[in-house]
């Protein structure tokens, strides 16, 4: 940088000093961790010894021994191909209404939102307790109107439809977003609509709805992303069980890393995933061009 | 309900003069109709998603004996408050709580201190492979926490961090990928002529950045201290991994402790959970703003 002229001297250097913090946070907190962890993803690594080197055993095992990646992976997908697409259309049609401007909309958003803001770990408690197969709120309700209860997280069939349940909770955050999304659509669109003498239903078809891609398409894939990571809730509520019904791909990650100290098996699990997470990203971004609808401005 | 507001007596009393036909055809009727049938909605949606707040608050308050019965109670026959100060006193909740407060401290400080410095330093000086380092902080948000995740815990094993708070506290002062892109975002909309001309009377880039920078971005850093408070008071995995002494925990993870320990004590559960909730739902009330517009600015959803 000896060619630089004084000013331009000064600016490299304070551009430097500015960003250092994150300069030196992500060599040691993103750098090193990403490469390290394809090394020890090649290792039988215990933390208490060494770690030695073994190859492609951890993948091998992964794929062709160990009964329960598969399990967590099935699992994991399962929840995803419920949880998602409901949460979706859940909180898509929950915002179409609250974008009425209706008396007591601010109320309402208010309600729906909150059960965001709970930390996971209380809400799960709660959880458990709202879904107790004898004396629980559902059951109750269920009872009530002369149904029979369900034995929801102690049955192997219906532990993960319960998680799906409670993630439907959750909603009120995306259903913001998409608020937000519906809120930034032109009127001068809908009022071009009504110039050409067009329904509700051809509205929502041919405005609403394209308009509203976008804002769909950010929350599949940070959906997808956090999916793979769904932790806390089955760590507390189930902790894998019944029968491993859920025991979800981060559980057992978890498990193998902080339980059982394989350091080395479990890198190789995260790199799966990375994989993983990434593939489907990319397909979704592929596949954006044929559905995700940009106006004359991205939001 | 909905009450008869002067627009509803306005459209029964024209039903009178039209016939029925072009009554349920005009526009009016079918907006009424439409808002109506909204609310109902949103009514029953509404009570749905309260009632698990109302099932943990009265709970908390019912005596153990009208926990187990069925029907429920849904007004317990009479408030046992002292649920709260035994749930209170049964685990050192006093310290989970200061613990709590300590991370959120430290970690909404160190946040929002780096990453508006980083911030500042790719958006408002230009400097040589400035745009190239950018595009790759971009990607570094794209990596699942989970592949850093056993790496970093090795770290902090090697150093003999594990078992103290600094694993927790210490990354927070190198910035974090997200936040500093949203805060740049904000910068990169200031016009250049302010800094031209404080530069022209000599201002260091530092003050610059106190002085021109960080006044007119209040409404970004509360949203950026607000998401760390929120992240740091939920989370479950760090301080899990991390910790390891009972004084030392937090409130997720102390109130984790009293899942196992009081068993089917629901009432006590649900006082101890309340008592973590409360703060969180009395910031939100009070930052309602910031939030919703943090929300829809940076899609993150708590």
């Amino acid at each position: 940088m000896l060619h630089l002229s004084a000013a331009r001297r000064r600016d490299f250097i304070n551009g430097l000093l500015f960003t250092s913090p994150w300069l030196i946070g992500t060599v040691i907190f993103t750098i090193y961790p990403v490469f390290a962890s394809i090394f020890f993803s090649f290792t039988d690594y215990s933390v208490l010894k060494a770690p030695k080197w073994v190859g492609l055993a951890n993948y091998v095992e992964l794929f062709t021994k160990d009964i329960y990646f598969p399990k967590s992976m099935y699992n994991t997908i399962y929840y995803a191909a419920l949880s998602l697409p409901l949460g979706l259309a859940a909180s898509v049609g929950l915002a179409l209404l609250l974008n009425k401007k209706l008396f007591g909309m601010s109320v309402y958003r208010t309600i729906f939102y909150l059960p965001n803001i709970l930390p996971t770990v209380a809400m799960s408690i709660l959880w458990i307790w709202l879904l107790n197969p004898n004396y629980g709120l559902f059951n109750s309700i269920l009872k009530a109107v002369g149904l029979r209860g369900v034995p929801w997280l102690t049955s192997p069939t219906w532990s993960k439809p319960s998680f799906v349940l409670m993630s439907l909770w959750g909603i009120g955050g995306s259903m913001v977003i998409y608020l937000a999304g519906l809120q930034d659509i032109p009127q001068h669109l809908y009022e071009a609509a009504d110039l050409d003498g067009a329904n509700g239903l051809q509205k929502m078809l041919n405005v609403t709805l394209p308009m509203l891609t976008p804002t769909i398409f950010f929350n599949l894939v940070m959906g997808l992303i956090g999916v793979f990571g769904f932790f806390t809730q089955a760590f507390i509520m189930t902790n894998g069980g019944p029968l491993d019904s859920t025991l979800f791909y981060m559980l057992y990650l978890y498990r193998n890393a902080f339980v059982y100290f394989k350091m080395g098996y479990a890198s190789a699990m995260a790199w799966i995933l990375f994989v993983i997470v990434v593939s489907l990203t990319l397909l979704v971004f592929k596949s954006s061009g044929r559905w995700v609808y940009y106006g004359g401005s991205i939001t | 309900m909905v009450a008869r507001s002067p627009e509803m007596a306005a459209t029964v009393h024209t039903v009178h003069r039209q016939s029925l036909r072009e009554f349920l055809a005009s526009k009016r009727t079918r907006q009424f109709v439409d808002h109506f049938l909204s609310h109902l909605v949103l009514l029953v949606l509404g009570l749905a998603f309260f009632l698990p707040f109302y099932w943990l608050v009265s709970t908390s308050v019912k005596p153990n004996s009208e926990l187990f019965i069925l029907p429920p109670k849904w007004i317990p026959s009479r408030f046992v408050w002292q649920n709260y100060p035994k749930a209170w006193n049964y685990l050192p909740f006093g310290t989970y709580f200061k613990n709590t407060l300590y991370l959120c401290a430290f970690n909404v400080i160190a946040t929002v201190l780096s990453c508006t410095l980083t911030a500042y330093g790719f958006s408002r000086i230009r400097w040589p492979g400035r745009d190239a380092l950018f595009l790759f902080l971009i990607a570094t948000m794209m990596i699942p926490y989970q592949v850093t995740l056993i790496p970093t815990f090795l770290i902090f094993k090697w150093i003999g961090w594990v078992g103290s708070f600094k694993p927790l506290t210490w990354p927070a002062l190198t910035g974090s990928a997200f936040y500093i892109f949203l805060l740049r975002q904000f910068y990169m909309t200031i016009p250049t002529e302010l800094s031209e001309a404080a530069k022209m009377d000599g201002a260091s880039e530092l003050r610059i950045f106190l002085q021109v920078i960080v006044p007119l971005t209040r409404p970004a850093m509360a949203t950026v201290a607000l998401f760390t408070f929120l992240g740091t008071w939920t989370d479950f995995l760090g301080p899990l991994i991390y910790l390891s002494r009972e004084s030392q925990y937090t409130l997720s993870l102390g109130l984790r402790g009293y899942l196992t320990r009081f068993g089917a004590n629901w009432e006590m559960l649900m006082a101890g959970t309340t008592i973590t909730v409360i703060p969180i739902v009395i910031l939100f009330f009070f930052t309602q703003r910031t939030f919703i517009q943090g929300i829809t600015l940076t899609g993150i959803k708590g």
